[in-house]
């Protein structure tokens, strides 16, 4: 199974990079989602995916339980990722508005250098 | 010692920032709470100094859970020294804030974020949790995401936007590290971690764990060859902010990978250091070669955070006591003179609308005062001798010969010359020469009101290279904790 995960987080995060290397602004945002995702992937992988039962304490030693911290630190990652991600949208749109391009290659930014 | 004290430098500002979320309108009330708070942040932030250096390292362990659960503040002298930096660097462009931001962002929840920007970065310094560390990372950004586009120019948002995607990309991978190290040590605690690590059988995944921190750390810190995003992010921000970030959130970055690699990835210092010591060389070199190729204030100031961000990995790179020392001296004398140049920077665009070198001239005669801050400012980042630049440049120097580094510090040495170059390049554009027509600066002192926070930067750093031998006296107890990992290890578990 963790192998199966590792091959799924290879492929998004090939997907994600390919998508940030692309020149349309929106292409980017979404490769940035898909590229957290994948890391979040990652680290609910790096907790491994044990098959145990929930991690309550009930008192008895031998019980295997999954281990809670990995899922906790991908709770606070999405949250992060989602805010970012709400921002940046907003941001490329108002950007389209104000620089009337959604193209990378426009939007390099020489003209006021010397 | 276990103690709450350590988490208020991060409480305050959060508070503080909540609050003004709800006086938006209200910008006296917005002014005055902001200044209050960042006095009350400066006040403590001393005081856990002192108390460091009474009571040896100071810990908290949040929620009083035993020692490698739970999460734990730790401030060391090291981390103590920064949150100082921080907050004289908050206060002093705060109040330059007062007198060059316009209204309309003032009344766009500027001191709000400016207030959580202080608390991510007091939180990344006083953090001894790697997981907590992203976090405090992750806010300090998201803070730094809106006071850089907080105005909404095309130029601003242009910039912004390839900050943000820079920005997200390397927090993937900060999570990514963090995955593979918890995976193989099972535990966030970084003095928890940095036992497990010393005791692991197979180091070739840590190492590379190392390297993805690196990279991580070297974004954020702007060195080479990761640094290209820095010139023009904070060139579009206002004088206030640029002065704030080139101060300090690249320094943040350079904390953490001291941090790390000293307390963590100490196994191998022949190969991950001497990595470091050669990113260290060519950022210092392609910083100065970039500032010199450039003609505007600001832009060039941009380029010297790159070159001096090198100076500070050189001491990390060397990685010996008295290197450690110097780039701790380093970033103190940098944090304060950087934040100077840049406020001297606004101070000009203050008076002539423009940072453009070719159409400025002659304020040596119209305004003196900004003048002769620029010189003694730009004389201490160079390293001209009576003031801190010098002494921190001659204990790294020192290190590296001891070491028989010659290449590194005839680069070193190189990159001061050009420093100096630059520096006076600006000089002699601003302030000698005859009066620009096109652009005449404002004639009055209404300027003189903006003095008093570049002032003080400029009177510590003259103050620092009087007593080089009491800070460098704190910088090599600094150093002596940072190189004795077992000491960080023990106030933790």
């Amino acid at each position: 199974m963790e192998l199966l995960m590792s091959l799924v987080i290879g492929i998004m995060f090939a997907v994600s990079i390919y998508l940030m290397l692309a020149r349309s602004m929106l292409r980017v945002v979404l490769g940035t989602v898909l590229i957290s995702h994948a890391a979040n992937l990652m680290l609910i992988n790096a907790g491994l995916l044990k098959r145990g039962a929930p991690p309550f304490v009930t008192g008895d030693k031998n019980l295997a339980v999954v281990d809670p911290i990995p899922q906790a630190l991908i709770l606070t990652a999405i949250v992060i990722a989602f805010g970012v991600t709400a921002f940046l949208l907003v941001m490329a749109y108002r950007g389209y508005q104000e620089l009337g391009s959604d193209d990378l290659s426009e939007l390099r930014g020489v003209e006021d250098e010397h | 010692m276990n103690t709450n004290l350590i988490v208020l430098p991060v409480i305050v500002p959060m508070i503080t920032g909540i609050i003004l979320l709800f006086f938006y309108r209200q910008v006296k009330v917005q002014r005055v709470l902001a200044a209050i708070s960042a006095l009350a942040v400066m006040a403590l932030s001393l005081y856990i100094v002192y108390a460091v250096q009474q009571q040896g390292i100071l810990t908290l362990r949040v929620g009083h859970f035993p020692a490698p659960f739970a999460i734990v503040m730790v401030a060391d002298l090291f981390a103590g020294i920064m949150i100082s930096l921080s907050s004289l660097v908050s206060l002093a462009c705060l109040f330059f804030s007062f007198g060059t931001i316009d209204a309309g962002k003032e009344r766009h929840f500027y001191y709000a974020f400016y207030q959580i920007q202080v608390m991510g970065i007091n939180g990344a310094f006083l953090t001894g949790d790697i997981f907590n560390l992203f976090v405090f990372f992750e806010i300090l950004l998201i803070a730094s995401y809106i006071l850089l586009v907080l105005g909404g120019q095309a130029a601003q948002l242009r910039e912004s936007l390839k900050y943000m995607i820079i920005n997200m990309f390397s927090s993937v991978f900060f999570l990514l590290a963090v995955a593979v190290l918890y995976s193989i040590t099972g535990t966030l605690n970084m003095a928890d971690i940095a036992v497990k690590v010393s005791q692991a059988p197979e180091k070739g995944l840590l190492t590379a764990v190392s390297m993805v921190f690196l990279v991580v750390f070297g974004l954020k810190g702007s060195l080479f060859p990761l640094y290209f995003w820095l010139p023009r992010s904070y060139f579009v921000a206002p004088s206030a902010i640029a002065a704030f970030f080139g101060g300090l959130l690249t320094k943040v970055g350079i904390y953490a990978s001291i941090r790390i690699f000293t307390l963590i990835f100490t196994y191998d210092t022949s190969y991950t250091h001497n990595i470091i010591l050669y990113m260290s060389g060519f950022t210092m070199l392609l910083g100065v070669l970039g500032a010199l190729s450039q003609n505007d204030f600001k832009r060039i100031l941009s380029y010297h955070i790159i070159s001096q961000v090198g100076y500070m990995v050189m001491g990390l790179g060397l990685y010996s006591p008295l290197a450690i020392a110097g780039a701790v001296f380093y970033i103190v004398h940098h944090i304060i003179v950087k934040s100077c140049l840049f406020l001297v920077a606004g101070l000009t665009e203050k008076v002539t609308g423009t940072t453009d070198l070719y159409k400025l001239g002659g304020l040596m005669k119209t305004h003196p005062v900004i003048a002769w801050l620029f010189l003694a400012a730009g004389l201490s980042l160079a390293g001209a001798p009576p003031l801190s630049g010098f002494f921190s440049k001659f204990a790294l120097m020192q290190a590296g010969l001891q070491q028989g580094r010659y290449g590194i510090v005839f680069v070193a040495i190189l990159v001061s010359f050009l420093t100096l170059f630059s520096m006076m390049k600006i000089f002699r554009f601003v302030f000698w020469g005859v009066t620009n027509k096109e652009h005449p600066p404002v004639q009055g002192l209404g300027y003189l009101s903006l003095v008093p926070p570049v002032a003080i930067l400029v009177v510590l750093s003259v103050f620092f290279g009087l007593n080089a031998e009491w800070i460098m006296g704190v910088a090599t107890a600094s150093a002596e904790q940072l190189l004795d990992p077992q000491a960080y290890i023990q106030a933790v578990l």
